[in-house]
């Protein structure tokens, strides 16, 4: 079938989907937009977090035919032109970033976060970012980073 | 495969009518991990995501009448307040992600003994309406589940809102599981008292092929409570004792039929100590996080 979606601003289309598609797929084989990773394709590890309507969701988890006509921003919305967006930003600076799978799910979430609640707690951070593992950094950067990120925001 | 996208709740009645064997799917946490790993492979996907009848809610009389559509996400921010314990049950599923997008009717659909609505709904005498061609069903949550992921649930219906009245008292959820976060509950207990009725409403899940109520523990708890007077700790040690003894569980990877019924003892215990402190302290509601 066909499927058509606002994908980063832009109106794109995908044809020859298959009826039980995942929206993951379609970004990434489909789009040519490989920042959303696929690692477990089941929901645990939320590497492939892309906003839907503007809400966060596991993009492995939307059936490509329910995203028709609907808005999604990936990771490689985040950034306005060549301007880093402050969460990424923060990610490079903090050092959260090392083999870089769990990252583009990580700023989608984390950018969510810091929308909603510009001065998070830990608490609230931590269970914010529970839906997405990380095999590299033991998290505390990652921390850092989105600590960072809210700080600089605040501060706008 | 067919993807059908109905635009309205009549037509998806229509589409459920013309092919029962299609595979309804709402917020796909469940049904899109069976279509990635191939452990499903239906001839037609039913959407329901643009049915808007389904993500509503109202009051129905003296009850809520909640979408089978609306996420988690919802309940705990929107109707937190008047449903606690499905709240508190919520706020365990799975992830921010997970909550964004899964819904208590796909909870119902998929009908796990592990899911984490129905020992609140099983509490909170919640009511299942359900829909087909040939009429509308009304089912209590008692009725509803039949087996290991089996419902009560007829081919050509879909499920079409639970109805369930605001929390008349303290309502409280526990669940057991590895860590705080994305897990599936060893057990799960769900509490919800009625001052008003001097009674109390139970839900035990994931310890017997379905999610089930302790009935004899419930009439104990009526015979024995005395609403005005601090918790009698023998009769919240017996309550726990009951609950223990009405689930069937099994030893599975996520533990053993013996731990199972220990840890819904002391969570049957701990709930009504919490929902008793509510009770006395005259507040009402219950603000504590599942444990
Ligand atoms: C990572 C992860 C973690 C999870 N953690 C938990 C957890 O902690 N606790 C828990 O309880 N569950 C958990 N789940 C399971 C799942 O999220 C829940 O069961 C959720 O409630 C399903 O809702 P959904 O809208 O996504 O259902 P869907 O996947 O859309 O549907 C689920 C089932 O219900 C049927 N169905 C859906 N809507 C209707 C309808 N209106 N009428 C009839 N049938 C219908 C579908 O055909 C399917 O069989 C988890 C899942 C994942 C992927
Ligand atoms: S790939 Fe979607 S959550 Fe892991
Ligand atoms: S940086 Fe490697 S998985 Fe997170």
């Amino acid at each position: 079938m066909r499927v058509s979606f606002i994908v980063n601003g832009a109106s794109e289309t995908a044809d020859d989907v298959w009826e039980g598609e995942s929206l993951l797929y379609v970004l990434r084989e489909r789009m040519g937009l490989p920042g959303s990773k696929n690692a477990c394709e089941q929901g645990e590890c939320g590497s492939c977090t892309v906003y839907l309507d503007g809400t966060p969701v596991c993009a492995c988890l939307v059936a490509a035919g329910q995203a028709e006509g609907r808005q999604v921003r990936t990771v490689e919305g985040l950034a306005e032109g060549d301007r880093l967006a402050p969460i990424q930003e923060a990610f490079v600076e903090a050092g959260a970033v090392q083999c870089g799978f769990c990252t583009p799910g990580l700023l989608v979430q984390a950018h969510d976060l810091i929308e909603r609640r510009p001065d998070p707690s830990d608490a609230e951070i931590r269970e914010a970012l529970a839906g997405n593992l990380c095999r590299c950094t033991g998290y505390e950067k990652i921390l850092d980073a989105v600590r960072l990120a809210a700080r600089r925001k605040a501060a706008i | 495969m067919e993807f059908l996208q109905p635009a309205t709740w009549e037509e998806a009645l229509d589409a459920k009518a013309e092919h029962p064997g299609a595979v309804p799917i709402q917020g796909g946490t469940d049904v899109m991990v069976e279509l990635n790993f191939d452990m499903r492979r239906p001839a037609v996907l039913l959407d329901l995501g643009r049915v808007t009848e389904l993500t509503g809610w109202d009051p129905a009389g003296d009850r809520l009448r909640v979408g089978a559509g609306v996420p988690y996400a919802t309940v705990i921010d929107a109707l937190g307040d008047r449903l606690p314990g499905l709240a508190q049950a919520a706020r365990t599923v799975g992830s921010p992600q997970i909550r964004n997008r899964g819904t208590v009717g796909g909870n119902l659909g998929a009908a796990s003994p592990a899911g984490d609505s129905h020992p609140p709904l099983l509490a909170g005498d919640a009511v299942i309406e359900v829909e087909s061609r040939r009429g509308i069903r009304m089912i209590a949550a008692t009725d509803f589940y039949r087996g290991v992921k089996r419902s009560a649930l007829e081919p050509d219906e879909l499920i079409r809102a639970f109805w369930m009245a605001p929390a008349a008292g303290p309502q409280y959820f526990s669940k057991i599981g590895t860590r705080n976060a994305m897990v599936i509950a060893v057990c799960s207990f769900a509490i919800a008292l009625y001052p008003e009725e001097r009674r109390v409403g139970t839900g035990i899940g994931s310890a017997a092929p379905t999610p089930l109520r302790a009935t004899a523990a419930e009439e104990f708890l009526a015979r024995e409570l005395d609403w005005d007077a601090p918790l009698d700790e023998a009769v919240a040690r017996e309550f726990g004792a009951l609950v223990a003894a009405a689930a069937a569980p099994i030893d599975d990877v996520r533990g053993t039929a013996g731990y199972r019924r220990h840890a819904l003892s002391v969570m049957a215990r701990r709930t009504l100590t919490w929902a008793w402190r509510d009770h006395l302290g005259g507040t009402g509601r219950s603000g504590r996080g599942a444990a």
